[in-house]
């Protein structure tokens, strides 16, 4: 039974590819589809499943995180029983603050997982984005007798990035019998997803021994070392993945959303992807707007020309300004006459009147959050 | 409860909007759809928290499940609060009898018991008809200064039509004389917009005297303040300016809307300053497709437009398929217009399915098709009909004017 479960989410992800677009945030806070940060999903998904205890672990930078999250209420998490545990690093003889990995990360907050009521844990990491519901996991993981039973996501192979690339080789029955970590030869194309399902004894052992041997990275210590003693059950994930290794991923997650089929997989589910509310007024559109192939978030003024882009909450597009291929965080002004083309805007940018911006589809500009041009 | 507050609010919502036709079949008219995302409640609930008013009771009479549930503890209001919130008040049986609210003044006389427990110094009364954006705070210090025991929210309307309005007819200091209910020849045009504070020690009496009087109507304006002025209570007009909209027929619900599509709309509803609180539906951004063309219009979250929109409201959830062209109209949530469809001055309520090439509307009187009424392929719907809610069709074509039933 899914209340058997309690959710724990490790954003405490950093991820240099991401350059200045995780400046001052997590990876986890990072904005993708228009209204949405990287964690909505994550946190979406487990409470779609009927998950109603969540951890969240943050390292740096979760000043913008928590600020988004708050007490959970968007998602249902603020609760008398259980809810939602922010879970920043302090320091005492057990925390030192700083993560050498994943498992010390998981350590410092023992305590949280030894109060959970709950006997098993759902791990998930905070580099992709996918809309599920884990219900089936458990159900597989308890009928098939795994120790971790993990998500995996067939890939294209048309793009890789190399980071925190885990690949996975299994048996018919679904059984992990060998992985490979940012290998570049890896003749596997099933990626891993970072959700993992193990039950928090088994997790507590993996951990206490890990850091017994001086262990710290979570896939590489724990599971790569283990494959051959634990029974490690892969299923897959049969919607869209977006993961975020790289700003070019980044970038191409955000276009694949404006395919309907990717929207069906992420947002028309059945499952909503909850996220902070900010009472933003309907997209205005002007007498001379045009705008195709685009997805636009409430708020947005449009007055100008918007092909094959992303709007963000609040965004303003001036009369004569042509966008094309971009991607336009919240409370961007776009002022008349301007042209845009390959760009990634963080938030609160200005651009002045009749500024020219052009990047490439393969490598997009990215102007720095409140960038003034 | 000890906890005494300076001012509540009490909200009148039991309004039936008749006028309105099929759009208030099935939900008070506070709970009309407005403005691509919005209830009109909405705007009454958002004025009392941007003022910091944070209790509000709510009177419901008429059909009050949809505003029940949309209003729910009025988290999205921020009105979910430890020391006040949002309280509905439907009518009740009380020990030896029970009854309806009878009229605007006694809705508020048999809450009376509710307002005492926070023994307020003043009421505002409010109406959750209107659309308006409202500091609520200016007029209780114009309250205050002029220590009056009442004060009339007014706005200037047009003399011609001012004989369709209460008038306050006042001296030069805006000190009311005399109230007039929709005069023939009005002799002023400060109209009222149904927006009042109370003394609330002051006001109890009258109300009282107001319910013990078998005549009475028990209405604020044709009651309440008629006597409060023949008994030489201080009442003060305070005027108003800015936007204020009685949305009381389906012509002006319409013409509401399109206001909003001006350049610069007399409402702004993008001003992060005085912002509209709404519930949320969660909806991803909304999708515009290759072939789309939308211009002059709101369009919402969750919308998924493949077709033409011109000078239109769309509501959350919203399809248009390939080839629709749509224009002039109000189109509500989670309604699907299938392809080819022509849709002219029309206004589409919530969870309405219309086939494809199907053709709704034109230029003369506003078509409206009631809630989650089915259109099959083809269909043609007059200038001026109105079709009721969940009204299914299959190959029919309606008349003119006709209201179509189930």
């Amino acid at each position: 039974m899914i209340k058997d479960v309690f959710g724990l989410i490790y954003a405490g992800e950093e991820n240099p590819n991401l350059r200045e677009l995780v400046l001052a945030r997590s990876v986890a806070a990072l904005p993708v589809g228009g209204r949405y940060r990287v964690i909505d999903f994550a946190l979406s998904n487990m409470v779609n499943s009927g998950i109603r205890n969540v951890g969240i672990i943050t390292q740096k930078n979760y000043q913008s995180l928590m600020d988004h999250v708050g007490s959970g209420k968007e998602w249902d998490l603020s609760r008398k029983t259980d809810g939602l545990f922010m879970l920043p690093p302090f320091d005492n003889a057990e925390n030192t603050g700083i993560y050498r990995g994943l498992i010390d990360a998981i350590r410092g907050n023992m305590p949280y997982i030894k109060r959970a009521r709950q006997p098993y844990c759902l791990l998930i990491g905070s580099c992709n984005v996918h809309t599920a519901a884990y219900n089936h996991m458990l159900k597989m993981h308890l009928e098939k007798k795994a120790d971790i039973t993990m998500l995996y996501t067939v890939d294209s192979g048309e793009h890789r990035d190399y980071y925190r690339d885990l690949r996975l080789f299994t048996d018919e029955e679904g059984w992990v019998t060998e992985m490979d970590y940012n290998f570049k030869y890896s003749s596997s194309n099933k990626v891993s997803m970072d959700v993992y399902l193990i039950h928090k004894s088994l997790l507590e052992y993996i951990i206490d021994r890990s850091i017994a041997h001086g262990h710290y990275d979570f896939v590489g210590d724990a599971l790569m070392k283990n494959v051959r003693n634990l029974r490690i059950l892969a299923l897959e994930h049969k919607g869209y993945v977006g993961r975020l290794d790289s700003v070019n991923a980044y970038y191409r997650m955000n276009m694949d959303m404006l395919r309907p089929e990717v929207q069906k997989d992420l947002f028309y589910t059945g499952w909503p992807v909850y996220t902070k509310i900010k009472d933003e007024a309907p997209v205005k559109y002007g007498r001379d707007a045009l705008v195709k192939n685009s997805l636009l978030a409430n708020g947005c003024v449009i007055n100008g020309e918007v092909k094959d882009c992303m709007l963000f909450r609040g965004v303003r597009i001036a009369k004569g300004a042509k966008l094309k291929g971009c991607v336009i965080m919240q409370e961007c002004e776009i002022d008349a006459n301007c042209t845009l083309e390959y760009v990634i805007a963080d938030k609160n940018c200005h651009i002045r009147e009749g500024r020219r911006l052009v990047g490439d589809s393969n490598y997009p500009i990215i102007l720095r959050k409140g960038t003034v041009l | 409860m000890t906890n005494k507050k300076k001012i509540i609010a009490m909200l009148l919502a039991g309004g039936q909007g008749s006028r309105l036709g099929v759009l208030t079949k099935t939900r008070a008219k506070p709970a009309v759809p407005y403005g691509g995302k919005y209830k009109i409640i909405d705007f009454t609930l958002s004025n009392c928290t941007n003022s910091g008013i944070d209790t509000v009771g709510v009177l419901t009479q008429y059909q009050p499940l949809e505003l029940n549930s949309y209003i729910s503890t009025g988290a999205p209001w921020d009105l979910d609060s430890n020391t006040g919130g949002v309280f509905i008040l439907p009518p009740y049986w009380k020990a030896e009898r029970g009854e309806w609210y009878s009229g605007t003044a006694n809705a508020i006389y048999q809450n009376s018991f509710f307002i005492d427990k926070f023994d307020p110094d003043y009421i505002l009364v409010l109406s959750g008809d209107h659309i308006y954006k409202m500091d609520y705070n200016d007029m209780l210090k114009f309250h205050v200064k002029t220590e009056a025991s009442a004060t009339i929210a007014v706005i200037e309307v047009p003399i011609e039509d001012a004989s369709r309005f209460g008038i306050m007819n006042t001296d030069e200091n805006f000190r009311v004389i005399e109230f007039e209910e929709k005069p023939a020849r009005p002799k002023s045009n400060l109209a009222s917009m149904g927006v009042y504070i109370f003394n609330w020690d002051s006001v109890r009496g009258y109300l009282q005297a107001d319910a013990e009087d078998k005549e009475s109507t028990n209405d604020f304006g044709r009651d309440i303040i008629p006597r409060m002025l023949a008994a030489g209570e201080r009442i003060f007009a305070y005027r108003f300016k800015g936007y204020w909209k009685d949305v009381g027929t389906v012509e002006s619900l319409w013409e509401a809307n399109m206001e909003l599509l001006q350049d610069r709309p007399a409402l702004n509803l993008h001003d992060p300053s005085w912002k509209i609180l709404s519930r949320n539906p969660n909806q991803p951004p909304h999708y515009v497709g290759d072939d789309a063309k939308i211009v002059t219009s709101l369009v919402s979250e969750g919308c998924r437009i493949y077709g033409t929109v011109e000078h239109s409201v769309l509501f959350p959830d919203v399809t248009i398929e390939a080839g629709a062209y749509v224009r002039d109209s109000i189109i509500m949530e989670k309604t699907v217009v299938g392809e080819g469809c022509e849709i002219v001055r029309t206004i589409i309520d919530e969870g309405v399915t219309i086939g494809r090439g199907c053709r709704i509307g034109g230029d003369g009187k506003i078509t409206v098709i009631g809630q989650g009424a089915a259109l099959s392929d083809g269909m043609v719907v007059e200038p001026g009909a109105s079709i009721q809610p969940d009204c299914r069709f299959v190959n029919d074509v309606c008349e003119s004017g006709g209201e179509v039933g189930k």
